[in-house]
């Protein structure tokens, strides 16, 4: 069996969490370069201009793309034919977040409590995930989730009688509530099945999807982009200014569900749609 | 083009201010959110004096990356504005001049805004490290405890803004999207 020590696991969460703060993946950037090339507002094309002029700023190192650095996402895809050794994994993730937000200079944005509100002073606990699968190898993925926009998301349990339509009104409705609060242009996650928790899960990894791969499905692949129109018709635009550009992408993960229900999850991303994965 | 207004801050400068107007601060402003605010507003319920002068202030909804060293400030954009709209009426009563954050307002701050002749401005969400550049300096000066969401003193340069609410009941939100869709479906 194949070992990996939490130390290595530790190391690469830390530099994942600075990293993720500081550069964009590809896919995002020529996203954001083709929805500018194809934006009539003036108004709008200056705002993604002083955006890809901040994206610019942050690789140079100093400054993180945004202020808030998020809630650190922690996706683990533990092979099953590996040994974790060292240690609790839990604590090796939890330090590799404090470290990362430590000596990278990122904000502490996480209480202790969701009542009492006392700030942790180190961004910890993270949010982690871990799926088992086959392989002798683990998957990493740090994605730093910011509030602004994880606020404006929403989830609903339809009925099965809802069907095509009232899921797609939904995701487009969510996007109208949000208007300019989360940041506009914005990415949509968005789950569709499962239960009430799968549905959100599911919501949250399609924020992780690549931006430049159609959907594996030429069903779901079509209602994303019918999504991304009718989304990018409503007039809210780059920060609510006005404007053709209100989201950049839409990606869809599906589940079964249940013979009674249709649940819906749809989790709201801004610009800055950072995430890194290694695998080791 | 946009309009530079330099501190002192005053109704009169932000009086002619419409919504949609590009604008460059350059002076002293402050930062608070959420638990900033519900602590000011606690303390002028005790009657005690807040950390700053709140009439004629322009208050900065952010909560700033750390500084790295040799640096005044980290990342510091906009946070959202609506979760300050329970307390912003309030300090708008009491003189506040201006608001920073981004996006909607309640139907309370609009009328606030009118009624005071007060700007709530928005900045570029997610342009934090760009914005930064423009703080030249920083200094807490109430509730350090708090980390990000310390109060601040902030010395500004042409930091850029939109005019979102004007002291004539404008509303970029409102009117930029009807625009836009009128342009288009001309």
């Amino acid at each position: 069996m194949r070992e990996i020590n939490v130390d290595t696991i530790k190391e690469n969460i830390a530099r994942m969490c600075i990293e993720a703060n500081h550069y964009l993946d590809e896919d995002l950037k020529e996203c954001m370069a083709s929805h500018l090339a194809a934006e009539p507002s003036e108004v709008a094309r200056n705002i993604l201009e002083s955006i890809g002029k901040n994206i610019e700023i942050a690789e140079e190192g100093i400054f993180p793309l945004c202020q808030d650095t998020g809630m650190a996402c922690v996706f683990m895809e533990i092979g099953q034919d590996v040994h974790i050794t060292g240690g609790s994994l839990e604590d090796a993730i939890n330090e590799g977040v404090r470290q990362g937000y430590t000596e990278g200079y990122l904000r502490k944005s996480i209480v202790r409590d969701p009542l009492d509100r006392v700030n942790t002073g180190d961004n910890t606990p993270a949010y982690i995930h871990y799926d088992i699968v086959p392989g002798d190898q683990v998957k990493i993925t740090v994605a730093p989730k910011g509030f602004g926009s994880e606020n404006m998301s929403r989830i609903k349990m339809f009925p099965p009688s809802a069907g095509e339509e009232g899921v797609k009104d939904f995701v487009v409705e969510t996007a109208k509530l949000a208007g300019a609060n989360p940041c506009p242009p914005i990415v949509l996650g968005v789950g569709i099945g499962g239960t009430f928790d799968k549905a959100a899960l599911m919501a949250k990894k399609a924020l992780l999807k690549p931006l430049d791969k159609p959907n594996e499905s030429p069903y779901y692949d079509e209602m994303e982009q019918e999504l991304l129109e009718r989304i990018n018709s409503l007039g809210i635009g780059p920060q609510g200014f006005g404007g053709r550009t209100t989201a950049l992408a839409v990606n869809i993960i599906t589940a079964p569900t249940h013979i009674a229900g249709l649940p819906v999850a749809v989790n709201v991303n801004c610009h800055v749609s950072r995430h890194k994965t290694v695998v080791l | 083009m946009a309009i530079t207004i330099k501190e002192p801050f005053t109704k009169d400068k932000f009086k002619d201010l419409r919504a949609g107007e590009s604008v460059l601060l350059t002076g002293t402003i402050y930062t608070a959110r959420d638990a900033a605010h519900k602590r000011i507003t606690e303390m002028i319920a005790r009657g005690e004096k807040p950390p700053f002068e709140i009439k004629d202030s322009i208050i900065y909804y952010v909560g700033p990356t750390p500084a790295k060293p040799g640096r005044p400030i980290g990342s510091a954009g906009p946070t959202t504005s609506y979760r300050m709209d329970a307390y912003a009426p309030e300090l708008l009563d009491l003189g506040q001049l201006g608001m920073i954050g981004k996006g909607q307002r309640s139907d309370e701050v609009m009328a606030a805004v009118v009624r005071n002749g007060a700007v709530y401005f928005a900045a570029i969400g997610g342009a934090a490290a760009l914005m930064a550049g423009c703080v030249k300096e920083a200094e807490v000066i109430a509730f350090d405890d708090l980390g990000a969401e310390a109060v601040r003193k902030l010395y500004v340069e042409d930091f850029p803004v939109t005019v979102v609410l004007d002291p004539a009941g404008g509303n970029l939100y409102k009117e930029g999207q009807e625009a836009y869709l009128a342009s288009v479906s001309e």
